[in-house]
């Protein structure tokens, strides 16, 4: 079976999320723990601007579970940049075990996904899930340059200046993860990579459909379903593609590409992308609205686009991927 | 997954937001079309200071360059550039901005091997393209004059 329950529960200690400036105009930006006016961070590089929202991300959940840099036995961190730069930078430092994941957008799911293997294989207490993205680092790397006078195409994303940290334990709290999904690499032939909403709604509806047969369950008996980062024409995409399927998850169904930004107001063509949207929403939306008990049982779909600049230029197909976590609030 | 590569091409050729086309081009013909009167009033301007034929023709596309360069630099040419498309991309303008930006964006990994080496990302295939086809134009010429 594709999906995981989980024999004991493994708890959300605490959660923090760290955006910039457009991620503060945006509809749930007061939702975020800290805003850095600045995308650059007072740093000399976007790269180390991205490991300090990382390392931000980080102290903050460590500051709101009250824990020390001791109490916590690994750290699981990704970004996109190559080698999972920001992560290794941001925790160089920090003295505690690291272990670098790479997922492209879905990091969020799959680093929350170890962290909690670690901790139900009992070889941990604590063990923390971090994650982001930072816009001039990801176009520099996948793109252009920022002062290039190029036009991003409609179906384009814009990735999420954002970081966003769970820190995961084996002590009852509020708010619960119980089963997870760890997603099958889909690829049904998309080359542009202008359009990554395409390439992973496939990945996505993959995914859900395993869950759901898996935990023999309906889209109606989840408060909400969240995925990573579709946009606008990879949700309309997944509902094509789970329509086919008799199932239809449109009526609770939110993509955090679409959360991220007032796609009326901003220029962010399809909606938001990168591991710091998914990040930034779970730790910042989802998980304070659990808290509140205006969600109590959902579904964390985070979608990753597993291209790399070497693939773009040879002109292959983009391989996505989808991890799901079931969170649930007692 | 029930759904061949086929049908879900057709599937994005259906999602995707098409591009607002005809707007596009009519701006790119207005703006792209001041580029070039710019450059009429430059070549004037550079007639009546009395510089020469073949020395106007220089003076000219370097100003523009310089135009564009410095615009790139203070971070105000992606901007026009947004509106305009191939209005600014086209005319030599699109030229400079490709090389300046990466340029800048490369000054985090030193002059070497940052600045000197990724300038040339973007605009280097222009140069060895051009220099390439107007090398078979000049060897067709060459061939042409010598048959006729």
């Amino acid at each position: 079976m594709q999906t995981k329950f989980l024999n004991e529960n493994i708890y959300v200690k605490s959660y923090a999320s760290v955006g910039s400036f457009l991620e503060k105009k945006s509809r749930y930006g007061s939702y975020l723990d800290l805003i850095i006016e600045d995308p650059i961070a007072n740093r000399k590089t976007w790269e180390e601007a991205e490991s300090a929202f990382q390392k931000t991300a980080f102290t903050l959940a460590l500051k709101k579970a009250s824990l020390n840099n001791e109490n916590i036995d690994c750290i699981f961190a990704g970004d996109l940049i190559n080698q999972c730069m920001a992560s290794s930078y941001a925790f160089k430092e920090i003295g505690i075990p690291f272990c670098g994941v790479y997922g492209a957008c879905s990091t969020m799911a799959l680093t929350i996904i170890s962290a909690a293997n670690l901790i139900a294989s009992k070889m941990a207490e604590n063990a923390a899930a971090v994650t982001s993205s930072h816009f001039c680092s990801a176009e520099r790397q996948y793109r252009f340059p920022l002062e290039y006078g190029g036009q991003r195409t409609p179906s384009s994303q814009w990735t999420a200046t954002a970081s966003g940290c769970t820190l995961l334990t084996k002590n009852e709290t509020d708010i619960f993860l119980s089963a997870y999904n760890i997603g099958k690499i889909v690829d049904l032939g998309v080359k542009d990579s202008a359009n990554m909403g395409a390439a992973m709604a496939p990945a996505a509806a993959d995914t859900i459909m395993s869950f759901l047969h898996d935990s023999n369950t309906a889209p109606s008996d989840y408060d909400a379903i969240f995925t990573g980062d579709l946009g606008e024409i990879g949700s309309n995409l997944l509902y094509g593609l789970l329509n086919k399927e008799n199932i239809d998850i449109k009526a609770n169904h939110h993509d955090c590409g679409l959360l991220l930004y007032n796609k009326e107001i901003m220029d962010v063509h399809s909606g938001a992308s990168g591991c710091g949207c998914s990040a930034a929403i779970l730790n910042g939306y989802i998980f304070k609205e659990m808290q509140r008990g205006t969600f109590k049982n959902i579904l964390f779909c985070a979608t990753g686009a597993l291209l790399s600049e070497t693939s773009s230029k040879q002109s292959e197909t983009i391989p996505a991927i989808a991890h799901l976590i079931n969170f649930r609030r007692k | 997954m029930n759904v061949s590569k086929k049908e879900y091409e057709k599937m994005v050729d259906k999602a995707n937001i098409p591009g607002k086309n005809c707007l596009n081009y009519l701006k790119a013909f207005i703006v792209g079309g001041f580029v070039c009167v710019i450059g009429r009033w430059l070549s004037y301007l550079y007639l009546y200071w009395g510089l020469g034929e073949e020395e106007i023709k220089m003076a000219v596309p370097v100003t523009l360059i310089l135009i564009a360069g410095i615009l790139t630099m203070l971070k105000v040419y992606h901007k026009i550039s947004k509106f305009a498309g191939a209005g600014v991309l086209v005319p030599i303008t699109g030229f400079a901005n490709a090389m300046v930006s990466p340029a800048m964006e490369a000054k985090t990994e030193g002059y070497v091997l940052g600045v000197g080496a990724k300038m040339f990302a973007i605009s280097g295939p222009v140069i060895v393209y051009g220099t390439l086809s107007g090398l078979i134009y000049g060897f067709i010429l060459l061939i042409a004059k010598a048959v006729m």
